[in-house]
């Protein structure tokens, strides 16, 4: 099997569930109401999970330094995450539609991965599978409540989806080893998960009286998966880092 | 005013008080029912605040089902759940004294063991 090929699918999905877990949990404590602080804190330490697992399996298989060195003591560059998930968490109307763009697409990679024949990737496309089923109820639920509310929560839903769109499409930039993973059957490629993933947003999206924004591929925001960030990357690093780099000596993880 | 919680920094307060709030315009209560286990029934453990059965459903899975076993929840709106006045209180003043309706006011281990020992099985 192609190592270099599996190691940067591996690399990308970590870095995307931890940075997005990590602004997700910044809503911990001040979300709208307290169930919904609390849900939305859990649904983050999930992703938080996630990367944990994926870290792990680049840790133990390939040889990778471990999951907490991974996480907290690596450069901006060598971040693969895509510059939708370092956005700031912004006011709650984009924080759901980040939510619910970026856990649809989770809940289709990890099913189409459920069938790779790389085995521990296939296991634990299986094993999340419930957990990502409920964000994306969870965001179903939200974006559906929010767009048909009053005009202001629809306005404002509108116009984050507007903002969301083109950095969304990043999420399915495609990386050096497209080829390899599909002919080895790793995992089936960016442009067939964005197919499937715009076939199942849109219903949704329009059920919810959304407009789905109309696609320029220039204005996609791309760069993410080779190391190229949006300037809220270093920033959330540094803040995600702080604790670890103060006690960098003693501190047990 | 500054806080060591780098997120509190970035909050604009003054942008959140901007809105009011009137008591009327809270989201409504939902009851929640916990089910640990297929078939077994559903037990009463508290409410969550939400605007849809949906809503409350999706809310009280991290509420009440965040630790332990679930096969389910349920929810149901508070104001569809009927109760006796507070001052009908004394309707079940005297149940207690009814012993003669618990199983262990029959004394009937004496003919359990007649039984047992008639057909020589072991309960």
């Amino acid at each position: 099997m192609n190592n270099l090929a599996i190691k940067d699918l591996l690399l990308k999905m970590a870095d995307d569930a931890l940075i997005i877990g990590h602004r997700n949990s910044e809503w911990t404590g001040i979300g709208p109401i307290l169930e919904e602080d609390l849900a939305f804190s859990s649904m983050a330490q999930d992703k938080i999970g996630h990367a944990q697992a994926l870290y792990s399996i680049l840790h133990e298989t390939f040889g990778e330094a471990d999951a907490d060195t991974l996480a907290f003591k690596r450069e901006e560059k060598d971040f693969k995450c895509c510059q939708f998930v370092e956005q700031p968490i912004g006011e709650y109307d984009f924080s759901i539609v980040r939510h619910f763009l970026f856990d649809h697409a989770e809940l289709i990679r990890y099913d189409m991965l459920t069938l790779s024949s790389f085995q521990q990737l296939a296991q634990l496309a299986r094993k999340v599978k419930g957990e990502i089923k409920y964000h994306v109820m969870h965001a179903d639920i939200f974006v559906k409540k929010l767009s048909l509310g009053t005009e202001e929560s629809k306005a404002r839903m509108q116009s984050s989806l507007n903002y969301a769109w083109h950095m969304a499409l990043g999420i399915f930039e495609k990386g050096e080893f497209e080829g390899e993973l599909a002919s080895e059957n790793i995992f089936a490629g960016e442009e067939e998960l964005k197919k499937r993933w715009l076939e199942k947003i849109t219903p949704i999206l329009e059920a919810a009286g959304l407009k789905v924004p109309l696609t320029e591929d220039s204005k996609i925001v791309y760069g993410g998966r080779k190391g190229f960030h949006s300037e809220y990357l270093k920033p959330l690093l540094d803040e995600m880092c702080e604790v670890v780099r103060s006690d960098e000596a003693t501190a047990e993880w | 005013m500054s806080s060591l919680d780098p997120r509190v920094n970035r909050l604009d307060f003054k942008k959140a008080t901007d809105g009011e709030v009137h008591t009327n315009s809270h989201l409504i209560t939902w009851e929640v029912f916990h089910q640990d286990k297929r078939g077994k029934q559903a037990v009463h453990v508290g409410i969550v605040h939400a605007s849809t059965p949906e809503m409350a459903l999706i809310l009280a899975k991290e509420q009440y089902a965040r630790r332990g076993k679930t096969t389910n929840l349920w929810v149901a709106k508070t104001s569809d759940v009927y109760t006796f006045s507070t001052h009908d209180e004394d309707i079940f003043e005297t149940t207690p004294e009814k012993t003669f309706r618990d199983p262990a006011f029959y004394k009937v281990r004496d003919r359990i063991e007649k039984f047992q020992n008639r057909n020589k099985v072991t309960i």
